[in-house]
């Protein structure tokens, strides 16, 4: 990791000395090892870039407001994160003329949560090598296998291609995606709609609707969000309707459904850990099981499958009953 | 503040007898924004039309709710009444009360109930109606036919006669259809061609009329009053400015094997012709498959023998746009395929043969010059056996479900010929039922069996097969209930007749609907015959469905009326149920463009206000509500709801939800 | 006592109708007298696919025990493609529902051609037949409430 950071930092210093770029996106370090936060970065300010296990957060969403701004602009993205940097070409919500995008690999990022589970305290610093994570504690130095504190969207990476990049860093080879990343959806599928009802009414109602979810999705691009009451004056904790409150994770799942590129943002950001990512990946497999494979965000201007459709088009009854027992 | 007004009908006792109306006018008249609430026998009579108006006078109000039939009997009605007061006539709802509610509920107090809910939802939803306008727009006054049979022949004629330019475009290298290819025409027997040629002289000399043969629809875009097509003209490698249609060309050219379609490939003709004689316009046209100049570049003879210098092998196809305010469709018919119907013979003997081939048997100007002949050898037949509904009302898959209405009529005619001028010829005709409905149609068959001794045997026809070369005809006479097998000479079959398959694109093109068998569907089955959903188009001929040639006529010149009906109006009033977009709200995603069936949204650059003296671009969506249908697929596609449909507003539609969900 | 009025409570169902064909299919039961039960309320909407899955949700959290979307037979539609569009955003909506426990048979889609007024009238006597033995539904009150 360490040595792609080097490789990025030269990349950022050497776009920005050539006048290539004039802002650079990025992670800046904070307190400590895993506290880490996008942020921007200019020609005489490259002071606390960082590219460590922790970097797990997408840039793109940033996008849309950089994207608005003089100059360009170098972004680092992740492979899972060029999709949604497609999917926001697409939309129209940036333009590529602004921003010169470098992929950088990865071979997932950690979750700071389960490094805690596995009983790591007083912790003095951090350094990491290719398989593991080296902790330094006041009780003695603690290893742990980065394998065992990947990020639920890392567990089930998507992909390892670049759906887009300029240019891109790769150090050594990287993982391969997981290619059962629906087990989860399908053992809910299993279920039945009683015991489904459960497992949802468990998770659901565990949310503070902090709004987190919806501040980090690259999708939730609105200029109105339906969950603000503008009128309320207070930003993003009143809904206009009890409605909305009620039903806020079904309407935002078919808000980004068809544009969701699986990027796992909500389910990182949750503070309560509701796996939210699980109710975006049911549509993106009944899309793909009904309406054919269809990746958001892996070509510019491909049609979303919700504004799409053929004559032989199943049923909607088939679609329930496909998947769901 | 809302003053609405509620109108409760009796419907004489339609309504009255189940619904208690008295309790439903009271109810709502405690509904908030309600300031008036009545109940009357009759609100659509003049009486009751006069008691709103007065109260919306009276009253000051601002909208009203009529709880009468459904809003497709009387919306119109009561939307005309309100105007006249004053009102917008979009500040009406109508809470169908009858149809969903008096007609098919028993229990008064459920029904009552129902009816109050329905009411409350509608005054719900009229809570949040908004006066709208119809926009206006221009009307290009000039009509496109396409297809030049008798249908469209008659069209162009009726409207080009009203004074309006009229285009037909026609896909075959001369107009006249498949009129042109019969023989004589039931129930009178004069002769197809001394009726329809006139009329294809009237459209080629009319100077409102303009034809384009060889031609095609390429792409329409538009709206009723302001169609843009595109119009292709498949090359004909001759010069049709300077073509005299002399026919020296097609006497030189030595490839003289391509079969010749009009006379149903019963004879051939040269690679450079004319249809037939009387073809307009009098243009040759030149097969490109068959012409050995345009396949190996050797030859070159029709242009050294054209006196007009009318040849041009480089010739490519061209497309012309232009503009029109009505598109009439009369795109006709062809007989079908029978390559499902093994059990006729058709495919292998020569002397089975379709209904509009005997017509060319039959023509003087036919294949055989009018002696009907057999085609396997060139004999007079003695014995000629007809088929009816080979493919007609058939159910099993291999035909058509439905009557193709025709063939009755001209198998009695062609029997009738055939006994008229060969007296000693034996006329048979399998029958499954003889349909004759229509002026004189009945008498004319009547005269066939009785006066004319042709031999009606009702039953079908299960296999006919060569025997020592004469066509056995095996069959059931259901009257006699017994088997026969009649030795024939020739075989005529009865096809049934499908719509010409380049229907199916044009439908695409002009966004109308098909049925199952790939017949244009009408506005309304009864009232609207000729018109379309697509506003501005209209159908005539078979298009639409089976006819004969009256029938089609009259169809085009029906057709023909609401053209002109629409050509004479400076401007077309819109419907302004269209959907518009909220620009503060747009994110420019273009998911609406996408998915809108009729292209009616674009996008544009827009610089807004961003507070602080400070603005910025930002690619909005405009619909053009002129194009707008108002089907809404880009209120639901529009992720951050800035799409919305007038007259059907997402909060309206919540509104409704609400009022019926509330308990 | 509550709770008998609870049982005999009638179910609430809403039927979105596109105003081309289920409407007037709908108009056509009625004017056949073809009767379905009164708890059918119909909404006239242009099209299927004006139905947007919040009016759909928003009938469930205020109540409604099934809700029914009829439109043209998919080929026959007004505005030409709309119900297809319907087709596949109701698809998945109806999937993700059940997924989130929603029984399957509460939520539906019928093509109902202006000339099916006995069609109208069966498939609504069906849906309510399926949805009284249902019951009440109350899954979708309020998917975050802890109780």
């Amino acid at each position: 990791m360490q040595g792609l950071e080097k490789l990025m930092l030269e990349k950022a210093n050497a776009l920005l000395q050539s006048g290539e770029v004039d802002r650079v996106i990025g992670w800046k370090k904070g307190e400590s090892y895993y506290d880490v936060s996008p942020a921007t970065f200019t020609k005489d300010n490259l002071e606390g870039f960082v590219y460590n296990c922790f970097c797990g957060a997408n840039l793109s969403k940033y996008l849309v407001a950089e994207s608005k701004k003089e100059g360009k602009m170098l972004v680092f993205l992740k492979p899972c994160d060029t999709y949604s940097f497609n999917q926001l070409l697409s939309e129209h919500r940036i333009e590529k003329e602004k921003f010169y995008v470098v992929g950088v690999g990865c071979n997932g990022h950690l979750d700071m949560n389960k490094v805690y589970a596995q009983g790591v305290e007083g912790i003095l610093s951090m350094s990491e090598d290719e398989n593991n994570l080296i902790v330094e504690t006041v009780y003695g130095q603690k290893i742990v296998e980065k394998e065992s504190a990947l990020l639920i969207k890392c567990l089930t990476c998507k992909s390892k291609e670049f759906a887009v990049a300029d240019e891109t860093l790769v150090v050594g080879e990287m993982k391969p995606a997981n290619p059962n990343r629906f087990e989860e959806v399908e053992k809910l599928e299993s279920m039945t709609e009683a015991e489904r009802y459960a497992f949802w009414k468990e998770q659901l109602s565990k949310c503070i609707r902090c709004n987190a979810c919806r501040n980090a999705c690259p999708a939730c691009t609105c200029i109105n969000c339906v969950f603000d009451n503008n009128a309320s004056g207070i930003s993003a904790k009143a809904n206009a309707d009890e409605f909305e409150e009620k039903l806020f994770h079904i309407i935002r799942a078919y808000h980004v459904a068809g544009r969701c590129t699986d990027c796992g943002e909500c389910s990182r950001v949750c503070p309560q850990n509701i796996p939210l990512h699980l109710i975006n990946r049911k549509v993106i497999k009944d899309i793909n099981e009904n309406y054919g494979d269809y990746q958001a965000g892996a070509e510019v201007n491909a049609r979303n499958p919700l504004v799409n459709y053929t004559k032989a088009d199943v049923e909607a009854k088939e679609v329930v009953e496909g998947g769901n027992k | 503040m809302h003053r609405i007004g509620v109108f409760v009908c009796h419907c004489g006792s339609n309504i009255a007898a189940t619904v208690d109306v008295e309790r439903v006018s009271n109810a709502l008249a405690h509904e908030p924004g309600v300031v008036h609430s009545v109940n009357y026998q009759y609100m659509c009579s003049e009486n009751g039309q006069q008691l709103i108006k007065n109260a919306i006078k009276e009253h000051n109000l601002s909208g009203i709710v009529v709880c009468s039939c459904s809003p497709r009997m009387h919306e119109a009605t009561f939307r005309k009444t309100a105007e006249a007061a004053g009102l917008n006539p979009y500040m009406v709802e109508i809470a169908n009360i009858r149809e969903q509610c008096s007609w098919i509920h028993k229990d008064v107090e459920e029904a009552t109930e129902k009816a109050i809910v329905l009411a409350r939802t509608a005054v719900a939803k009229l809570t949040l109606n908004k006066p709208l306008v119809a926009g206006e727009t221009g009307v290009t006054k000039r009509a496109l036919v396409i297809g030049g049979g008798i249908a469209g022949i008659q069209a162009a004629l009726d409207i080009a006669d009203a004074g309006y330019e009229v285009d037909i475009v026609e896909k075959n290298p001369t107009i006249g259809g498949r009129m042109a290819q019969l023989d004589k025409t039931f129930p009178t027997l004069d002769c197809s061609a001394c009726i329809l040629t006139p009329k294809m002289v009237d459209c080629a000399q009319h100077e409102k009329i303009n034809i384009y043969s060889y031609s095609e629809v390429d792409k329409v875009k538009g709206f009723v009053g302001n169609f843009k097509v595109t119009i292709k003209k498949k090359a004909r490698y001759v010069d049709e400015t300077k073509c005299t249609g002399c026919g020296v060309c097609m006497t030189n050219c030595p490839s003289k094997k391509g079969l010749n379609s009009f006379n149903m490939d019963l004879n051939t003709r040269p690679a450079i012709y004319i249809p037939f004689a009387q073809a307009i316009p009098n243009v040759a046209v030149i097969d490109p498959e068959q012409c050995i100049k345009l396949k190996s570049g050797k030859c070159g003879l029709c242009s050294m023998k054209c006196g007009a210098n009318a040849i041009d092998y480089k010739q490519q196809d061209s497309f012309v746009e232009r503009e029109y305010g009505a598109i009439v469709v009369a795109t006709g018919f062809k007989p079908i395929s029978l390559e499902n119907f093994n059990e006729y013979g058709y495919a292998d003997n020569k002397d089975v043969i379709t209904s509009l081939e005997l017509e060319r048997l039959m023509n003087a100007a036919g294949p055989s010059k009018g002696t009907l002949v057999r085609p396997s050898d060139g004999e007079h037949p003695h014995v000629i056996t007809f088929i009816q509904c080979v493919g007609s009302r058939d159910v099993s898959g291999c035909g058509k479900p439905y009557c193709s209405k025709i063939c009755c009529m001209y198998t009695a005619k062609h029997a009738m010929l055939i006994r008229e001028k060969y007296p000693d010829t034996q006329v048979n005709v399998f029958y499954i039922d003889v349909r004759t409905p229509g002026k004189n149609y009945d008498e004319f068959y009547r005269r066939a069996v009785e006066q004319y001794g042709v031999n009606y045997i009702k039953g079908m026809v299960g296999k006919v097969y060569n025997e020592n070369g004469k066509l056995m005809v095996q069959g059931s006479n259901l009257i006699d209930n017994e088997q026969v097998t009649i030795a024939s000479d020739l075989v005529v079959l009865a096809t049934a007749i499908e719509p010409d398959p380049s229907v199916k694109d044009l439908a695409t093109k002009l966004t109308i609907s098909i049925d199952t068998n790939n017949f244009l569907t009408e506005a309304h089955a009864k009232l609207k015959p000729v018109e379309c959903a697509t506003a501005g188009v209209y159908l005539a001929g078979v298009c639409q469905g089976p006819k004969d040639i009256p029938e089609t006529v009259a169809q085009a010149s029906a057709a023909a009326s609401k053209v002109i009906g629409l050509l004479a109006k400076d401007k077309l009033k819109g419907n302004p149920c269209v959907a518009h977009a909220n620009e503060m709200t747009c994110t420019g995603c273009s998911q609406c463009a996408e998915v809108c069936p009729y292209g009616a949204i674009t996008y544009e650059n827009k610089e807004f206000r961003i507070g602080g003296g400070k603005t910025e671009k930002r690619r909005v969506a405009s619909v053009n509500p002129a194009v707008c249908q108002g089907c809404g697929a880009c209120t639901v596609t529009c992720p951050s709801g800035a799409m919305d449909l007038h007259g059907f507003s997402s909060a309206q539609i919540l509104k409704e939800v609400e009022a019926i969900c509330k308990r | 006592m509550q709770e008998i009025e609870k049982n005999q409570k009638k179910p609430l169902i809403v039927a979105f109708c596109c105003n081309w064909c289920s409407y007037a299919g709908a108009d056509l039961a009625g004017s056949s007298r073809l009767s379905y039960p009164a708890e059918v309320k119909i909404i006239k909407v242009p099209c299927s696919c004006r139905v947007n899955p919040i009016f759909i949700l928003k009938a469930f959290q205020r109540g409604a025990d099934g809700v029914i979307l009829c439109g043209c037979h998919p080929g026959d539609c007004h505005y030409s493609e709309g119900n297809y569009r319907t087709r596949r955003r109701m698809g998945l909506l109806f999937s993700m529902l059940n997924y989130f426990g929603i029984e399957k048979e509460r939520t539906r889609i019928e093509w109902v051609s202006a000339a099916e007024g006995a069609k109208f009238s069966a498939v609504m006597n069906d849906f309510a037949k399926t949805i009284n033995e249902l019951g009440e539904n109350r899954r979708l009150e309020d998917l975050r409430c802890k109780d």
